[in-house]
């Protein structure tokens, strides 16, 4: 099986980095044009919705943001589990390089839906189900970030947000579900519907191309974490063998000599 | 763009764009910092392991 | 397999009976909640009783994550999870036992107590029981997936504040289904027994992923 054991390959951190170095540039200059592409028909080429006005454009950043806060989790939750079943050691720095970026585009996503919310619902924050579900992701990323920063030593920080993380992955369904009934049973007095599955085509293409540019930039984001990630445990393994030869009484300069 | 909700759609990307930026600057400045200390400890004469085998290679 | 279970939920039966054992500390907290929240929000017994088992709820919440961090972190400071991890018994079952011990010592009692408290909150006798009810099949909910957080924090050293942060996402569903079922009785918006169905798979669920996942998080913690 030659893709699996390609992957077992990058599992040695100089190879991934090598690799990083040569992709992310390619990355990042296709996520500037399709960014630039995606604004431009976010902004002059989809027509203001017939009820929403101009309003509508503020979907563009909304939905592919929400979508990314998803995709990220669903990212680490498969990153947990490399670090939990195959102790991949890249999974590990996969996972701790997703959780700000998720984070980061929950939270784009949840302030975008309330500025949208003002205009359209007149208040800044409607307790709607999806709303709601989305500020619980929110909360479970802040969780994930609190864990990391609380146990010192990487590998086992990797495992304990590895397990919490599968755990939050299989309550996330049951969240949706008992939110969605709850919002059901507390329905306000007709709650303006954002989106239909009826979405005119000349809304749906800018949206698409926003989504994949997001997607794209996101992805570039995450290897940059990742490889960023790598070097800060290398800087990390190196401060602690400078520490051990200074702590033996070696000048620094012996121990490398050759 | 005479629109009423001029303010709130600026607001959104606005605040996409910090937030978006913000990611890729932690992650430029991160990335220079992280290779700037690693060739400082190797100035000091600090290797990995692994790479003073590839040396002795 | 079943004496090493009874013998793990005698002994943290015994250390919370103990001094310095942590018994009815999570049932006065649920008394104090209970008695400051109508400084908060005036003496209005109308207003009181229609938020009454929504605020039993929340009170449960906040009295179960106060005593989780106990949970697995005394064992860890004395030694004692060694020895449960090194049994011949299986993790999962040693962690039941101990989820079970807690819910005896925090749950179980705040359901029982939970029509007393109403008593406060004006409570209807319906509302009481049915409150009692949704809080005796909801709290092993709240206990297992609060062990896993312990779990988590076990060998933090500092994990109460991180405990709850990290739990409390979770809980939410069981909370929306107590309270509402809690609600139902009194208030026949929706039927009483789907929302109460509900919570029982809820606390089902949670026994089962709580159990598994709190014995994953100790064995990696080791």
């Amino acid at each position: 099986m030659p893709r699996l054991t390609s992957l077992w390959n990058l599992a040695n951190p100089t190879r991934f980095l090598g690799l990083a170095d040569r992709l992310l540039p390619w990355l990042a200059a296709l996520a500037a044009v399709l960014l630039a592409v995606g604004l431009y028909l976010s902004f002059f080429v989809a027509p203001p919705d017939y009820q929403q006005g101009e309003t509508v454009r503020i979907m563009f950043v909304h939905v592919p943001a929400a979508w990314l806060g998803l995709f990220m989790y669903v990212m680490m939750s498969a990153s947990a589990l490399g670090t939990l079943v195959w102790r991949h050691p890249l999974a590990d720095v996969a996972q701790k390089a997703a959780a700000p970026i998720g984070a980061a585009f929950t939270f784009v996503c949840l302030v975008t839906g309330s500025l949208w919310g003002k205009p359209m619902w007149g208040t800044w924050w409607v307790w709607d189900a999806r709303l709601t579900s989305v500020l619980v992701l929110f909360l479970m990323y802040l969780g994930i970030i609190a864990l990391w920063r609380a146990v010192d030593d990487p590998a086992r920080a990797a495992r304990a947000v590895a397990v919490l993380t599968l755990v939050g992955v299989v309550n996330i369904p049951i969240i949706k579900f008992s939110v969605d009934w709850w919002s059901t049973l507390h329905q306000p007095a007709a709650v303006f519907r954002i989106d239909g599955p009826t979405i005119h085509p000349s809304m749906l293409w800018p949206l698409l191309v926003m989504a994949v540019a997001f997607t794209v930039l996101a992805i570039a984001l995450h290897l940059a974490g990742m490889r960023n990630e790598i070097l800060r445990r290398r800087v990390r393994s190196l401060r602690l063998m400078e520490a051990e030869q200074l702590d033996a009484g070696v000048e620094p300069a012996a121990g490398a000599a050759r | 763009m005479n629109d009423p909700h001029t303010g709130f759609i600026v607001a959104s990307y606005a605040l996409t764009t910090l937030v978006v930026g913000g990611l890729v600057l932690r992650a430029v400045f991160d990335h220079r910092a992280l290779r700037r200390a690693i060739a400082q400890l190797e100035a000091r004469g600090v290797r990995r392991r692994s790479a003073r085998r590839e040396e002795a290679r | 397999m079943t004496r090493a279970f009874l013998a793990l939920v005698l002994r943290d039966l015994r250390l919370a009976a103990r001094v310095g054992g942590s018994g009815a500390m999570g049932l006065v907290f649920f008394l104090m909640l209970v008695a400051v929240v109508p400084f908060a929000l005036g003496p209005d017994l109308n207003l009181l009783s229609r938020i009454g088992p929504a605020l039993l709820w929340f009170s449960a919440v906040l009295a179960t994550l106060i005593g989780l961090d106990r949970l697995f972190q005394t064992d860890v400071e004395d030694g004692a999870i060694d020895l449960i991890l090194a049994s011949d018994t299986p993790l999962e079952v040693l962690v039941a036992a101990k989820g079970v011990a807690h819910w005896l010592t925090t749950g179980l009692p705040l359901a029982l107590c939970a029509p007393l408290f109403g008593l406060l909150l004006a409570l209807t006798p319906q509302a009481m029981l049915a409150v009692a009810a949704t809080l005796l099949v909801g709290t092993p909910a709240l206990t297992f997936i609060g062990a896993v957080g312990a779990a988590l924090t076990a060998s933090l050293g500092r994990g109460g504040l991180l405990l709850a942060i990290l739990v409390m996402p979770l809980m939410v569903p069981t909370l929306i289904f107590g309270v509402s079922a809690a609600n139902a009785a009194t208030a026949a918006t929706v039927g009483f027994l789907t929302p109460f169905l509900v919570l029982v798979a809820l606390s089902l669920v949670a026994i089962v992923i709580g159990t598994f996942a709190a014995a994953a998080a100790l064995r990696q913690g080791a």
